[in-house]
């Protein structure tokens, strides 16, 4: 078989309708980016479920690695503070 | 590292693995998962991409004889979902390691199978009916079921595409609908179609539960969620009652309502030629692969356009 390819892995994230978060829906091949743009268009919108799309190439995302959860989330483990529900509302008090 | 620490580390993190998947967690790329698991889904996600892709063919087939300007754009816009279904399961695949070259490869070359039912012929426009109420009919009971697989990208790729098909399936039963207040010539047309489909779609779900190869670890690691059985008699129960709604015969003489099961027992389903068409000796595989082979070759061009494209631009922005 020739060398073939299947050009560059791009990620694909979806604003539903306007005033939302992109979300992640899932990846496409691409030589370029606006193939990109146009492949997801053709992948994931094909019902209207988009406003808008952002395409990353894959390679260019950085992650936290999953191994490392309890290490990494650790700072926030311990500082209850943090939510409104660990304040003693004096009794009576409305509307907080 | 002593030589007895690797597989104690191994074995920690098998037992950690198979608790999450017991609790119901998700798995996700880059979590640790057992080389087995891995495989298992890799040859699963990857045969069922190939299906979709496939499964373009014998509905392309009729793209230009379908009957009404409507019925051509309902077709293409539907094998266009299948191609778009071949590509969510590709990208699913390909999160556990496998390239898109490779599964290619393992199409092209039969070490990768797809699903035996697009080894069979599409002969009139009825069977364009029967593809999408019973083959995509028997295909959304087993992709509900794995909405929950325990692999988070392929269970994703799943929810979307349950959404797609149930479009799918209501386009085909329309079809067979309309045939079925037609003329006589339209309805023997549609019987006819009902009785070459209905077998092979009772074969998607694959061997009895007694005879399943693959299912033990499948069903440990909640890859399979429902038996082939189970989901087999899922199908039969919902599409018995649609098929006599249009006045169609199911041709088993054996099938009848079990009281005390609750469910539709069935005739023997043939499994010589279940096993003969996987073998590679059906009606059409030959074609099917020769097919894709060609459509891939000849668009190897593009590809390299593309690249050489993006070599340029890359240059010039530089």
């Amino acid at each position: 078989m020739a060398t073939d390819t299947q050009l560059d892995l791009w990620e694909v994230f979806i604003q539903s309708r306007n005033g939302s978060h992109h979300t992640h829906a899932g990846s496409v091949h691409a030589s370029d980016r606006k193939m990109a743009l146009q492949n997801a268009r053709d992948i994931y919108t094909r019902r209207g479920e988009g406003s808008s799309i952002w395409v990353v190439p894959a390679n260019s995302i950085v992650a936290s690695n999953p191994d490392d959860a309890d290490m990494f989330f650790d700072p926030a483990d311990d500082k209850v503070y943090r939510h409104p529900t660990f304040y003693v509302m004096p009794e009576g008090a409305k509307q907080i | 590292m002593s030589n007895n620490t690797a597989p104690a580390i191994e074995d920690a993190r098998l037992s950690k693995f198979e608790e999450r998947v017991q609790k119901g967690d998700a798995i996700e790329p880059r979590d640790w998962m057992p080389e087995a698991y891995r495989k298992h889904l890799i040859r699963q996600i990857s045969q069922h991409a190939h299906s979709e892709v496939i499964g373009m063919q014998p509905e392309g087939n009729w793209i230009t004889r379908a009957p009404s300007i409507r019925a051509k754009q309902i077709l293409l816009a539907k094998i266009q979902d299948e191609g778009g279904h071949g590509l969510y399961l590709y990208s699913a695949a390909e999160t556990l390691g496998i390239s898109r070259e490779d599964m290619i490869e393992q199409l092209q070359t039969g070490k990768a199978k797809y699903s035996n039912i697009f080894n069979y012929p599409t002969l009139t426009w009825a069977d364009i009916g029967a593809i999408g109420w019973l083959v995509d009919g028997a295909a959304i009971v087993n992709q509900v079921s794995l909405q929950r697989t325990s692999y988070g990208p392929y269970s994703r790729a799943m929810v979307r595409i349950c959404k797609e098909e149930s479009f799918h399936q209501r386009q085909g039963y329309e079809i067979m609908a309309t045939m079925m207040k037609g003329t006589a010539e339209q309805r023997e047309m549609a019987q006819d179609a009902m009785n070459r489909w209905w077998w092979p779609s009772l074969m998607m779900f694959g061997p009895h539960d007694s005879d399943s190869p693959h299912s033990s670890d499948a069903f440990r690691w909640k890859i399979k969620r429902h038996s082939n059985d189970e989901l087999r008699t899922k199908f039969i129960d919902k599409t018995v009652q649609q098929a006599e709604v249009i006045g169609l015969t199911i041709p088993d003489p054996e099938l009848k309502w079990n009281e005390a099961t609750g469910h539709y027992d069935h005739g023997e389903i043939n499994w010589d030629e279940f096993y003969r068409v996987i073998k590679g000796n059906g009606q059409c595989n030959k074609q099917r692969i020769a097919h894709h082979k060609r459509a891939h070759d000849d668009g190897a061009w593009v590809r390299e356009a593309a690249e050489a494209y993006k070599v340029k631009q890359a240059v010039k922005n530089n």
